[in-house]
């Protein structure tokens, strides 16, 4: 073992070494399975040293990513709740209020529920479900169930009296269509879109269109953070990088300072100064530059958003950079230089190019960070300066329409997968550098 | 473009004085000529103003004081990129985002050269200096030695009337080393550029060089050709830091013209050339290098015979090295070559030394 371990002992090597097995231990193995064997136990060493973490990170991140994904398709409520109805729907036309024994089946499933323990019930769920493609549902399905042991046949007219939404061919369609057990209508109400009539995708109304323009201001927010966290960054990495290293250490710590302050104290700190009774406006009306009835609104907004993410995310910029422009030797400069270019052109052509790894690593650190941030805009965003994870989080915490949520996210997480993707594409993840 | 009499110092500097830090001076009156064409070597310990007055003269370091002229034009308050001076760096400063052939294009892009110029530059330049096949490889794709080549390629490329050299040698193995010591010698001979070299290796410097300015505390020590260097250091830091030496410390006893007698421990008398001594009863600091003390001397050819005891043998190859005791002094060197005939020495045995008065320079006490 030990010996294996050591690396093969050879022996023997000179009369036979030309021939393929003729190389062997001092124990008589032949050397090839040795090695392989002594390669075998490395590679199982530096997997069990992995393992706990891989345990752990298959557990708190790869399973709950894969539920939260299966969720914004995973469709059962229907189906479970009103097996007998859907077996009745089946090949309704969907133009026409359906027959009487339908509304049968229906009642009959209601029965069956109602049979069920309380937690086993699945009549209240589906009301929640179809409630998510037609409001009102929950409250016809929920009074209907309180009633439904009194009806009498014919079923239809009990049904129809007792909710007008059951006269609603509409509600008939929704139970069809979501009465599948995978659906991709979270998806299509995740794109602001809606099925019409014909069961054909169309885009919702313009006022209820919310999704794809809050995408598209997340983008936005998360491009203009990291430019802002870039251009910001940059200087003061440069700078770090040519000071003599205590002053540069202590530098770092003033960027690193955001990392040890708690996100609410930072935060705190953001509305004293920005608010339109805070610091800056005091000090802008003050100094009589703007009036003091148009102070600025510079928080609960955008604007908000944006300063307070650039400060919390520009570590994630400086850090990356620093390590890079650390290893650019001065050299560089001074060649460039000594070779008749400007300092700009020396600049542009030798330095700059050489910490494209750096902005690489750091943009993407930041743009994929900001894209999926969340407590900062909850905080001071108000409403203009609201994220997709905004929304994502309402509706896990108070619509509680989880697999809406589970759509967002998994098309939040797709997108970044996708921009890293073309990142590697056309710059390289290998070029990264993140310190 | 510049006449004649210019030649003698086509790089000047002019009492030239360097402080960093405003109290210590790094740079001590600097005074020298450079002629054009010459190869010119600062040679010196580290911390010697060696690379500072490099620096200065590329224009990355700016002189305390003094002038600093390159062709009659002073160049203190020109930019580097203006001097048009090339530079090979230590670490090579190879740009590694570019191929070969655009860190050789880039210093003719800067100066607006259209690009069939630049090619055929390029690759004459490549040619010079046998990497013609290499334009399209990434420094880091090279050997040392190879970065090496095309450093200097990049610094020539551009026809730079001067090209500063800061220890461009340091990072290569011996035999590469060596070998590269003659290309730069065989480049810098086929093209008449100025050269100024940096190294705190001797052995380079007397190689390379038509001239060595040897750096210490921030002066020079002595300027002359590499022979005159070795043969007659003017003082005892020169003498001790070019090739080996035998110091012997002593006082002068009598002067006779170009000879003293100086009195080493208590009785032994050593004639030797006056070099660099203020008079009698002066302090001063003999060197003698090893190869030039015979062995078994006879009377009659040398103005000193002494005899010591052998201490040790050090085998070199080529020569053997002898450490003998003399009068008391255990560091005595002699150097006996390794030749066809030459007697084998024992540890322990008795030898007759002998040496001219004319190899034994009685320098400055150090």
């Amino acid at each position: 073992m030990a010996q294996a371990d050591a690396g093969p002992a050879l022996t023997g090597a000179s009369g036979s070494g030309r021939s393929r097995s003729g190389l062997v231990t001092a124990d008589g193995t032949p050397l090839r399975r040795a090695l392989e064997r002594a390669e075998r136990r490395r590679k199982l060493a530096a997997f069990l040293l992995v393992a706990p973490l891989l345990a752990f990170l298959l557990v708190v991140f790869i399973f709950p990513i894969g539920q939260m994904m299966w969720r914004s398709v995973d469709n059962p409520q229907v189906v479970d709740a009103v097996p007998r109805t859907l077996e009745a729907l089946r090949g309704w036309d969907g133009n026409e209020l359906p027959e009487e024994r339908v509304f049968a089946a229906l009642h009959a499933d209601f029965m069956a529920d109602a049979e069920l323990p309380r937690r086993e019930q699945k009549i209240g769920p589906m009301g929640i479900r179809l409630n998510y493609e037609l409001s009102a549902a929950r409250g016809a399905i929920s009074r209907t169930g309180r009633n439904v042991e009194s009806f009498e046949p014919p079923y239809k007219e009990a049904f129809l009296d007792q909710h007008r939404l059951w006269g609603d061919v509409e509600l008939w369609r929704i139970i069809q269509r979501e009465g599948r057990p995978l659906t991709l209508s979270y998806y299509v109400a995740a794109l602001d879109r809606q099925y019409d009539a014909d069961g054909s995708v169309v885009l919702r109304d313009e006022n209820r269109r919310i999704y794809v323009s809050l995408f598209m201001r997340t983008l936005a927010l998360s491009v203009a953070i990291t430019f802002l966290c870039f251009l910001l960054g940059f200087p003061i990495a440069y700078w770090m990088s040519i000071l003599p290293m205590r002053y540069a250490n202590l530098l770092m710590i003033c960027v690193l300072l955001p990392f040890w302050t708690s996100l609410l104290v930072r935060t705190t700190a953001w509305i004293v100064l920005l608010q339109q009774q805070g610091v800056i406006n005091t000090m802008l009306v003050t100094l009589g530059i703007i009036g003091d009835d148009n102070r600025l609104s510079m928080i609960y907004n955008m604007t908000g958003t944006i300063v307070a993410m650039t400060h919390i995310l520009l570590p994630f910029m400086v850090l990356p950079l620093y390590s890079v422009m650390r290893t650019i030797p001065p050299s560089y400069m001074r060649a460039a230089k000594s070779l008749g270019a400007t300092p700009a052109t020396a600049f542009r052509r030798v330095y700059f190019p050489q910490t494209l790894p750096g902005i690489g690593a750091g943009a993407v650190l930041v743009f994929i960070i900001s894209i999926g941030y969340y407590i900062t805009p909850a905080l001071v965003g108000g409403q203009t300066g609201r994220m997709i994870s905004n929304e994502i989080a309402r509706h896990m915490q108070q619509s509680l329409n989880w697999g809406l949520a589970a759509a967002l996210g998994t098309m939040l997480l797709v997108g970044v997968l996708i921009l890293y993707w073309a990142y590697n594409r056309l710059v390289g993840a290998d070029t990264l550098k993140f310190g | 473009m510049f006449d004649t009499r210019d030649d003698a110092a086509f790089v000047r500097f002019d009492r030239v004085q360097k402080s960093y830090d405003g109290s210590t001076l790094v740079v001590k009156d600097l005074n020298l000529d450079i002629a054009r064409g010459e190869f010119l070597t600062m040679l010196g310990p580290s911390g010697s103003g060696k690379t500072t007055c490099l620096m200065m003269l590329a224009g990355f370091e700016t002189a305390t004081s003094g002038d600093i002229l390159l062709g009659d034009r002073p160049i203190n308050n020109i930019p580097p990129h203006k001097r048009g001076i090339g530079m090979v760096f230590q670490n090579y400063a190879l740009f590694p985002h570019m191929t070969v052939g655009e860190n050789l294009s880039f210093p003719l892009e800067v100066r607006g050269m259209g690009k069939s110029d630049r090619e055929a530059k390029v690759k004459r330049a490549l040619d010079m200096v046998q990497m013609g096949s290499f334009a399209g490889r990434r420094p880091a794709q090279l050997s040392g030695g190879q970065q090496q080549r095309i450093a200097l390629a990049r610094a020539l490329v551009f026809e730079p009337e001067v090209v500063l050299m800061d220890e461009p040698l340091g990072a290569l193995d011996k035999n590469l080393r060596e070998r590269m010591q003659y290309e730069i010698k065989h480049i810098h001979e086929s093209l008449g550029v100025t050269v100024v070299y940096v190294t705190h290796d001797q052995t380079e410097a007397l190689t390379m060089s038509d001239k060595v300015a040897v750096f210490d505390d921030g002066k020079i020590q002595q300027l002359a050709a590499p022979d005159t260097l070795y043969e007659r250091p003017e003082n005892a830091f020169v003498a001790a830091f070019i090739g080996e030496n035998n110091t012997l410390r002593g006082r002068v006893t009598a002067i006779e013209g170009d000879i003293c007698t100086v009195r080493i421990g208590g009785d032994m008398q050593v004639r030797a050339l006056r070099v660099n001594v203020d008079g009698e009863g002066a302090e001063t600091t003999l060197s003698l290098r090893p190869e030039r003390v015979q062995i078994d001397a006879g009377e009659d050819r040398f103005d000193n015979i002494f005899t010591g005891k052998v201490q040790e043998l050090i085998y070199l190859g080529d020569h053997i090295r002898v450490r003998v005791s003399v009068a008391g002094n255990d560091e005595f060197i002699v150097k006996v070559p390794n030749a066809t005939g030459e007697r084998k020495i024992k540890v322990g045995e008795e030898l007759r030394l002998g040496w001219t008065a004319a190899d034994c320079r009685a320098l400055d006490p150090s």
